[in-house]
């Protein structure tokens, strides 16, 4: 692999951008592999990377039925933080925040990271109360947080409107300054080139069509491109977790529905921050090409159609316009839709299963983009190891079981 | 987004209804003997099937009653609708040709649809 530098930028330059090559090989599937990671997203290249970098597994494969960031690594708001109101998510959350800040270096590969900021709104005394109580959680937790009264969420971000005869006026905000966002396509791409460089093979439009099994343990997998012989099979799949798990008889506590998001016409500098609100449903940041990128809850029916209702952007837009009032006279470019797997606690899923060799990651609900590393990270020591590490223990399958759910409604439920 | 047509009331708009989620999910009938495991698959798994879903609505501007409906959740295409206590109907759907694959038609998303062998693009 060819490091991308200042000087080689120079050289390229100068000889035309001849010398560039890509970023990852074009992969054939092999006969068999060690592992075989499903899902070509950033969760799973993540997985991939960590495994071959910190457990030596260099003999895998990521098969993705589409394209590398055509999924929900294309699809989602980018936004990252970690202001999570119990332990376990503080934990798993803060550890991908740390990894996101290394990451451009690690990877050789500029992921854009901005830690603009990201705050949360409250409208009312009750949600205010709420959000206090997470501030003094997350500072226990380690986690950057802070609270802010009307008059500094307006100083921190000029363009909102703090007009108290708003029908839910803005009395405050959390702020965590380390949050952010980052460059959707960068980080696969990024992790795509590393986790290839070090052998691993990505196999695009490619999708699992069955699983098999042997006494109990997994065997091989069948794929529209031939059959792989492995003994491991992690799924990454996001919105299809329940899809692939199906296809080892397994039944998972998820369910999938569309998200959507939506962007403007870009613009000179606006916004300098990113901005949720839970109360109202919306949330909004600006890319670093300018444009607002704007989303909202999740369509309250089950569906794998990638497009979600009108009504949910309506009710997004009309948040919008009372809270950044120039925002109704832009125009919106284009409208998309994601779909994610929702656990009935809003915390993923990182588990072995009853099945030998059947590894998931799922059920990240509407927030996944960003626990991205640390759930490859995480997720890449419970596949090498067979054993859940102290950061993926909480996130098992045992605990719909045993009852020892990780009840992050508060936290995650608009806000990505 | 779509327009169910609710066995009281006849079409409305999908914003007048509420979800209830899967339908067809009973109760156990308590025992001694019950299992954590039992409750667990009761309370919290669920078939989220890509295909035919037999759910339920609630028309909550409306009659204000439950009711059931059988949908492809590849397609959104609403196939029959039914009171609480029928049994399903039987229907046909047009389902994706792999189990994550994209429908033929109206799933939304093209881009990604992979052509099986022996398909024309």
């Amino acid at each position: 692999m060819h490091g991308y530098n200042v000087l080689r930028l120079l050289r390229e330059g100068l000889s035309g951008h001849k010398g560039w090559q890509p970023a990852w090989r074009k992969a054939e599937p092999k006969a068999s592999y060690d592992a075989v990671i499903i899902g070509g997203g950033g969760h799973g290249l993540a997985t991939a990377y960590y495994l071959a970098r910190l457990h030596g597994l260099t003999n895998i494969a990521v098969i993705e039925k589409g394209w590398i960031g055509g999924g929900n690594a294309g699809r989602n708001t980018t936004i990252i933080r970690s202001n999570y109101l119990y332990d376990a998510s503080a934990a798993i959350y803060n550890h991908a925040l740390h990894l996101w800040k290394g990451l451009s270096r690690e990877l050789n590969y500029n992921i854009m990271m901005s830690h603009r900021g990201v705050l949360n709104l409250a409208h009312d005394e009750g949600e205010a109360r709420q959000l206090k109580r997470r501030v003094e959680a997350n500072r226990l937790n380690g986690v950057q947080a802070e609270w802010l009264e009307a008059k500094e969420v307006k100083a921190f971000c000029p363009p909102i409107s703090i007009a108290p005869e708003a029908r839910y006026p803005v009395i405050g905000a959390t702020l965590q300054r380390d949050g952010g966002v980052n460059r959707h396509d960068a980080v696969v791409w990024g992790f795509a080139r590393a986790a290839s460089a070090m052998g691993v093979d990505i196999i695009e439009e490619c999708e699992v069509t069955g699983i098999e099994t042997e006494k109990g343990a997994v065997t091989a997998i069948e794929t529209t491109r031939g059959r792989i012989a492995t003994q491991k099979v992690a799924s990454v799949a996001a919105g299809h977790t329940s899809v692939i798990a199906g296809l080892v008889g397994l039944r998972l506590p998820i369910e999938s529905h569309p998200l959507q998001a939506l962007v403007s016409e870009p613009l000179k500098p606006v916004m300098p921050c990113v901005v949720m609100s839970n109360a109202v449903h919306v949330y909004m940041s600006q890319s670093s090409k300018g444009e607002l990128v704007i989303g909202a809850g999740i369509d309250p029916y089950l569906s794998y159609t990638q497009r979600g209702s009108l009504s949910i952007i309506e009710h997004q837009m009309a948040a919008l316009i009372e809270l950044f009032p120039f925002v109704s006279r832009l125009r919106m470019m284009r409208q998309w839709g994601g779909i994610v797997d929702v656990c009935p606690d809003a915390s993923p899923i990182i588990s072995k299963t009853d099945v030998k060799g059947f590894y998931v990651n799922g059920g990240w609900g509407t927030g996944g983009w960003k626990a991205t590393p640390a759930s490859g990270h995480a997720f890449a020591d419970l596949v090498a190891n067979d054993e859940p590490n102290a950061i993926a223990a909480p996130f098992t399958l045992e605990r719909f079981v045993t009852g020892d759910l990780v009840a992050e409604h508060g936290a995650a439920a608009v806000a990505h | 987004m779509f327009v169910i047509t609710c066995p009281y009331c006849g079409e409305r708009d999908l914003t007048e209804f509420a979800y209830g989620g899967e339908a067809h999910i009973a109760r156990p009938h308590w025992r001694e003997d019950m299992s954590d495991a039992e409750w667990a698959d009761f309370l919290f798994m669920r078939a989220n099937p890509k295909g035919v879903l037999a759910e339920r609505w609630m028309h909550a501007a409306g009659c204000r009653r439950f009711f059931n409906m059988l949908r492809n959740t590849a397609t959104d295409d609403i196939l029959a609708v039914y009171r609480i206590g029928e049994t399903p109907p039987k229907v046909e759907a047009r389902l994706p040709a792999t189990p994550s694959g994209e429908a033929p038609l109206g799933s939304g998303n093209d881009a990604v649809k992979v052509i099986q062998p022996g398909e024309g693009g």
